[in-house]
């Protein structure tokens, strides 16, 4: 008996496939269940990654970076009281932003103002911008979309948001004043001219900024060489722990280094909480998908006790039974998982260049969202998608697989035999 | 793979009772029984006589209440499910009554099953497969399902499966039932020679006269009880 213990591998193969496809109809539907399930899990999670990566980049790229150096007590209360050197003062952390551990970096004074028009007055922030070194790291350049950036330091032309100017009621090259107020306190005003008008989403951040030439902001502030804030990229923002310990000791004494996630917390919640969402998205489809599939196991296999018992009583021992079965269920959880995959890619391949949520994005825009919906499909989100559907699916199977497997021989012919 | 034992199969003091709640209905009392290896046995009576229980005890497929069952010098009450299985693949051939194919295999693949499981070799199992199909008249219907053949094709192809490894005990029940006179003459001559030239056991259940002829050894069942015990 040497042999009998023997796994043969290719009947029960052969069977389990042509088993699979004895009752069409019940296999077609818990296939397209199947990949139905799949691609609600790739597709939901490519939306839902899209639409975080979005808020996080527009917050990063709304001036924050992934890092931000402050003097301390300016976030509390962001005046000119409250400034740190400029990176020329400090040779350690000029290193460091020019090495390749920073891919763009920029130093800004940024305060509170009013801007005034002919006709009406709103608060703003101000911010006096290097226009050369914001190029990659803010939105500031690629968002004009009237007149011109701004073109140096010393130019002494303004950049107004297309809301905020239709606020304001003016146009385009007229002229405005800005007020806010210098180290003594005094009224510091200066007129401008309006050179560029930018467009952004979200479109709070149009009525929010104002952008000048740093140094035209600095003589208008009456400042010194202090500026507000540094900002700078590094390579990812989900990996910045190394990046903000060596800034924070290349930074001043006394300065502030906070990342984009601790200085926006909403945001940098939503992250981590996406992740855990999304493996909770997973466990409920799959939850409903797993009813489907055991039903349609228990099914087949009690539609086919007297072959079970039949097989048995040829000599076929329990585990090969257990395994026909298995394999019945691995085959339809790969083929289901193959047309799953397949239309999440043909769903989101059109859609790559995003989605046009116009229509709600006065409403979303609280949550820092765009009216362009990118979808962000990350190969570890289908891979999880696709582990989560198979292993689990094999775990759920194990149930039919193993009542299968536990019938007595003779209950299961006992119709055939008396 | 004959057992080379002197008894095929030994009952002792077999009694199966079937219980259904407080109902309880004996199938089998006291069965005492040698069956030699090589012997051409048939087993006839009535319906509900107990051939059928008798056959499932000596296959290993249902257990005794009471009594011991020997085959090919084992005891089946000491045996594993798994150790039964292993006996069942390798030294005992079924034939069932009805429902005896699988129904997702051709009528070839259905001969080769056992095979397969016993681990033969693909050109070898193919070989004796399509030899004994021609053998028990079904050349040209190998690739057919059994829902393509008749029922009489059907029990042919599970005689040729029973048959083709050639086991040391084949238990048929009603092999003939649903064949025609000449084909299940041809049948019994098969298992006839097969039992003369390689001294396969055959207990075969029946209650028709013409597969009795056939018996070298012919016992008689009744209520459970085996009431004549013949050689003829």
């Amino acid at each position: 008996m040497n042999t009998a213990s023997k796994l043969s591998w290719k009947i029960i193969f052969r069977m389990a496939w042509r088993n699979l496809w004895r009752n069409h109809r019940r296999s077609l539907i818990m296939l397209s269940a199947i990949a139905l399930g799949v691609w609600g899990m790739i597709w939901m999670t490519a939306l839902m990654r899209g639409m975080v990566d979005q808020m996080i980049d527009n917050s990063i790229k709304t001036l924050s970076g992934h890092i931000q150096i402050h003097a301390a007590g300016y976030l509390d209360d962001p005046s000119v009281e409250h400034l740190i050197p400029p990176v020329n003062e400090s040779p350690a952390l000029q290193a460091l932003l020019d090495s390749n551990d920073v891919t763009a970096w920029s130093q800004r004074i940024r305060v509170p103002a009013v801007i005034r028009s002919e006709r009406e007055v709103y608060a703003v922030t101000l911010v006096g911008i290097d226009p050369a070194r914001e190029r990659g790291l803010s939105f500031i350049e690629e968002s004009v979309s009237d007149g011109v950036y701004i073109t140096s330091v010393d130019d002494k032309r303004l950049l107004v948001g297309r809301k905020l100017l239709d606020r304001l009621e003016t146009k385009l090259n007229r002229r405005v004043v800005m007020m806010s107020q210098d180290p003594d306190n005094n009224i510091a005003e200066r007129g401008f001219r309006i050179g560029g008008i930018f467009d952004t989403d979200p479109q709070a951040t149009e009525t929010s900024y104002v952008f000048g030439g740093l140094e035209t902001v600095r003589k208008m502030l009456n400042l010194g060489t202090g500026i507000s804030e540094i900002s700078l990229l590094g390579h990812d923002y989900r990996q910045l722990d190394e990046l903000k310990k060596k800034t924070q000791s290349a930074a001043m004494e006394n300065a502030d280094v906070k990342t984009w996630a601790e200085q926006d917390p909403y945001m940098g919640t939503m992250l981590n909480v996406m992740d855990g969402f999304i493996l909770i998205w997973f466990a409920i489809i799959f939850l409903a998908l797993s009813f489907g599939l055991v039903n349609t196991l228990l099914m087949a296999v009690f539609e086919r006790t007297r072959e079970i018992g039949l097989v048995q009583a040829l000599g076929m021992k329990s585990s090969n039974i257990l395994f026909m079965v298995l394999i019945e269920s691995i085959i339809m959880l790969m083929i289901g998982l193959a047309a799953g995959n397949l239309l999440s890619w043909l769903t989101i391949l059109p859609v790559q260049d995003g989605i046009d949520i116009s229509g709600v994005a006065d409403g979303l825009e609280w949550a820092g969202m765009s009216s362009t919906l990118l979808p962000a499909l990350l190969a570890r989100d289908v891979l999880t998608a696709n582990a989560v559907v198979l292993v689990l699916g094999i775990f759920a199977s194990l149930v039919p697989a193993w009542r299968a497997s536990r019938k007595v021989p003779i209950e299961a012919i006992t119709r055939v035999w008396q | 793979m004959t057992s080379g034992q002197a008894n095929a199969v030994k009952c002792r003091g077999v009694s199966k009772v079937f219980s259904e709640g407080e109902l309880a209905v004996k199938a089998l009392s006291d069965i005492d029984i040698d069956i030699e290896s090589g012997e051409f046995l048939c087993l006839s009576g009535p319906s509900g006589s107990g051939k059928t229980t008798l056959l499932n005890m000596i296959g290993g497929l249902d257990v005794v209440t009471e009594g011991e069952i020997t085959v090919a010098g084992r005891r089946l009450d000491k045996m594993s499910m798994s150790e039964l299985a292993d006996l069942r693949l390798h030294h005992i051939g079924f034939v069932f009554q009805a429902y005896n194919l699988i129904p997702v295999l051709s009528a070839r693949e259905n001969v080769e099953f056992v095979m397969q499981l016993q681990g033969i070799n693909e050109n070898e199992r193919r070989r004796l497969a399509m030899d004994i199909l021609e053998q028990v008249g079904l050349n040209g219907l190998e690739q057919r399902r059994p829902a393509e053949l008749s029922g009489g094709q059907q029990q042919r192809v599970a005689v040729a499966r029973a048959i083709v490894s050639k086991p040391a005990l084949i238990l048929a029940d009603e092999p003939t039932a649903n064949l025609d006179s000449a084909n299940s003459d041809k049948l019994m001559t098969l298992m006839r020679e097969l039992n003369s030239s390689i001294g396969t056991t055959f207990i075969i259940s029946t209650h028709d006269e013409d597969v009795m002829s056939f018996a070298k050894r012919l016992v008689k069942m009744h209520d459970g009880e085996i009431v004549a015990d013949e050689m003829q």
